[in-house]
């Protein structure tokens, strides 16, 4: 349910808008939902509006939990070979 | 296109132009045939004669219907050139003339009539291959979209070429000649409530040359296929299903812009079923595919080629995936129109 | 893509597959339902299922707008369109859903109904705007999520006297929805439906933040992890899921952090506050009738309801009668358990709409996974890392 994408915001409009890129992609959406939107901001785009900002310290975190989550098989054979 | 050319026209198509009297005759001599001018077609007969070389010919018809007429990269005018000829050359054929046949909505501009046929003409003298005969028809305003172009191409094969459909065999490779889903991508751009900002242009192109060059290394090409409508998955499963085989593809191999695939993620689309009007897939076998690539990758329309799969023996004539993140699915036929989606 | 491509990394999936193969015991089974079909379009599309180690499975659960809507409420929007030749805004995953005797709005389109597809609500209010002599009437539907952006168009539509425009609504809830599934006989009495735990919403929290969902976890002891939507996500809360089990704890935890939050999108919250209040029932495709499971727009903006607006006729809808859509919506049945699967329910003849929307368990099943048995492209995968 719900599809939506991480965009970032480039330029400020008029009436609650604001235009943002997804790669070379633009499109015009409304931030009328979200408070103190600069662009730089990273915004979840649901049917043309913003519906939270990205943060981007849980990101990293979210992705080093998942890098300290378990260990490729490469490693694991790594450690196979050093303790034989 | 020299846009100077139509400077003045004004007015635009009404009954008479359909009637068979003055109006019609002026409007193709003064559009049609001046623009379109060559030997054959200033014959000015309904039927035309010409001279066709020995061996196997091919035929191929198609009607264009696209909205928005004008698009990044093209309009239905080359659009209509590029996808016959296309068809012709997917049989390994090489193009040799090309009918055209306009319906126009009363109604409709005379300027983007003659801009249409002026992007005809400039894609024809790019292709070498000459419309030798048309036709006009006009009908009222409400009961078309503007234009509708049907093209008929005809061609020849060069002796020792079999190319079809249901020639994929287990262990044959399978190699797209660039990157998938401009074409979709950039008419989606111009979409009325959808409309996006990109770069991503149509990548209209007719192909005839591409091919001459592959059929001049590997003449044994078992399959070739333009994946028009439906995109990649479609234009495979139904190779898969003529040769009664199944396919493996690669996701991280297949050629794709990221600018088309961030428009598919804003709205919900899979490149995979994304249409092409300047993209072939070729299958051959895996020990040409090298040689196949590196004569792709010289000519301009084939410098992104890539083998994107292998056909496998399968019963069920499956087309699967390995996917970018490790595991399998199936791609299946597409079910109607893709539509942009909001879950 | 950044936030996208990160979390679809085939190392990293690699990594937390390893994790959940060792947190998983090797004695028991784990089922989780996957609420939303956001989740289940990643399960299939990415081929998650082939990294989880064969005791994990998912149940795949309701939140799926399209399928939920009963066929009744359709029925009434082609008969806005049809009768009251209103100029119908839809969003693209509706057209293909098919109504009574098989009738979608794509087919009354073709019949002459002016039915338009639409992005977003903001292209709605301009269809209005260009079409000051037409009604023009807003198909709207969706969870949270989607419900927001609705209540903007509300509020624009009166602020700019916007005559002509109305919102047919359609809205759900998707605690209430969960509730009534832990509730229901089959996971409560007859165990026929087994759920060990839940992935949580990802984009309705964003809105509604994830402190609803405390109260499920203490009440009913199920854990549940609000978990994104790219397969790194789904791979990451599903080992969050199998170690609270294995802790024996039933906690709300957050693995969607990056744009969920406790409290989620206040603003949006007191907008949609503003516009719409709860419905005391609604029937819902598969649950039947949920109590306070939906929004209907206040009187306040009474103006701009198209259920006011327009006499809608009684009607006698009618699913088909042998799909098996509403016992799959609660997981008590799988898609291949339906007769009609992949024989004459097919994407492209849908009789069902499970079978319509891509996020649909049965489109899912169909699309992504059918015949996995028999699947070459797993042994070729297999291959490719013995290589």
């Amino acid at each position: 349910m719900c599809l939506a994408i991480p965009a970032k915001v480039v330029e400020l409009a008029d009436g609650d808008m604001a235009t943002v890129a997804l790669e070379g992609i633009k499109k015009k959406i409304s931030i009328a939902l979200l408070e103190d939107v600069v662009p730089g901001d990273y915004v979840l785009v649901h049917v043309g509006y913003a519906l939270h900002k990205v943060s981007p310290e849980e990101a990293a975190r979210t992705l080093k939990l998942m890098s300290e989550a378990g260990v490729l098989k490469e490693e694991l054979e790594e450690i196979a070979g050093e303790t034989q | 296109m020299n846009m100077m050319e139509t400077g003045g026209r004004s007015g635009s198509v009404d009954m008479t132009h359909g009637g068979g009297g003055r109006a019609m005759a002026s409007l193709i001599s003064d559009l049609f045939q001046r623009h379109l001018a060559n030997d054959l077609l200033s014959q000015g007969h309904d039927a035309t004669r010409f001279e066709v070389p020995a061996g196997r010919l091919v035929m191929s018809t198609d009607g264009h219907v696209i909205s928005p007429l004008f698009f990044p990269g093209g309009d239905i005018g080359s659009l209509a050139v590029h996808g016959t000829l296309n068809d012709v050359a997917m049989a390994g054929a090489r193009p040799l003339y090309l009918t055209a046949g306009f319906i126009l909505e009363e109604g409709f501009p005379l300027r983007d009539l003659e801009r249409i046929v002026m992007s005809m003409a400039e894609a024809c003298r790019a292709a070498g291959v000459p419309i030798v005969t048309g036709d006009t028809k006009v009908v009222e305003k409400g009961k078309g979209d503007g234009v509708f172009i049907t093209t008929t191409g005809l061609g020849v094969v060069p002796d020792g070429v079999d190319i079809s459909g249901d020639k994929a065999r287990p262990g044959h490779a399978i190699i797209v000649s660039g990157t998938i889903g401009d074409h979709g991508v950039a008419i989606l751009s111009k979409r009325e409530n959808l409309e996006f900002e990109t770069e991503i242009r149509s990548d209209s192109a007719a192909l005839h040359g591409l091919v001459a060059g592959m059929i001049d290394a590997v003449p044994t090409i078992a399959v070739l296929r333009d994946p028009t409508r439906g995109g990649l998955a479609a234009t495979l499963n139904e190779i898969a299903q003529q040769s009664k085989a199944g396919m493996v593809l690669d996701e991280a191999a297949i050629p794709m812009k990221p600018d088309v695939a961030a428009a598919c993620e804003l709205l919900g689309l899979d490149p995979l079923y994304v249409a092409n009007e300047g993209k072939l897939i070729c299958i051959c076998a895996a020990d040409e595919a090298d040689r196949l690539l590196a004569v792709m990758r010289a000519h301009p329309l084939g410098k992104d080629a890539a083998v994107v799969g292998q056909v496998v023996e399968d019963t069920a004539a499956m087309v699967q995936m390995k996917t970018g993140f490790g595991g399998g699915r199936i791609v299946d036929w597409l079910a109607g129109e893709q539509l942009p989606r909001i879950c | 893509m950044k936030y996208v491509d990160e979390f679809r990394d085939r190392e990293l999936a690699e990594k937390l597959a390893s994790a959940i193969r060792q947190e998983a015991k090797p004695d028991r089974k784990y089922y989780f339902m996957e609420f939303c079909g956001g989740h289940t379009h990643a399960i299939f599309r990415y081929g998650v299922q082939d990294l989880m180690p064969k005791n994990v499975e998912f149940v795949h659960g309701p939140g799926c707008p399209v399928c939920v809507l009963p066929v009744r409420r359709l029925d009434d929007a082609v008969e806005i369109a049809e009768k009251h030749n209103a100029i119908l805004c839809t969003y693209g995953d509706m057209m293909r859903v098919p109504g009574t005797k098989q009738r979608s709005l794509i087919r009354a389109k073709a019949d002459g109904a002016d039915i338009r597809m639409v992005y977003s609500t903001t292209d709605a209010l301009k269809i209005a705007r260009d079409n000051p002599d037409r009604q023009v009437v807003f198909f709207a539907i969706g969870f949270e999520t989607t419900t927001p952006p609705t209540a903007v168009a509300i509020r624009l539509a009166k602020a700019g006297s916007l005559k002509n425009f109305s919102v047919f609504c359609n809205h759900v809830l998707t605690p209430s929805a969960i509730q009534h599934i832990l509730q229901s006989p089959e996971v409560r009495e007859l165990g026929t439906v087994h759920i060990d735990g839940f992935l949580g919403p990802s984009h309705v929290s964003s809105v509604i933040g994830y402190e609803p969902y405390e109260f499920f976890a203490e009440e009913f002891q199920k854990p549940v992890v609000i978990a994104g939507f790219e397969p790194l996500d789904v791979m990451q809360s599903t080992h969050m899921l199998i170690r609270q089990i294995n802790e024996g704890r039933h906690e709300v935890e957050n693995q969607y952090a990056r744009v969920v939050t406790r409290e989620g999108n206040e603003k949006a919250q007191a907008m949609v506050a503003d516009v719409l209040e709860l419905r005391s029932s609604f029937e819902w495709r598969g649950l039947g009738t949920v109590p306070y499971s939906a929004l209907r727009i206040r009187d306040e903006y009474a103006e701009f309801d198209a259920e006011k607006r327009f006499e809608l006729t009684p009607k006698k809808s009618r699913e088909v009668k042998s799909c098996e859509c509403p016992a799959i919506l609660r997981g008590v049945k799988k898609p291949t358990d339906c007769k009609l699967f992949g024989t004459v329910c097919r994407p492209d003849n849908p009789m069902g709409s499970c079978m319509v929307s891509s996020e649909g368990a049965c489109a899912a099943y169909y699309t992504y996974g059918r015949q996995r048995a028999a699947a070459p492209a797993e042994e070729a995968a297999r291959e490719g890392e013995a290589a």
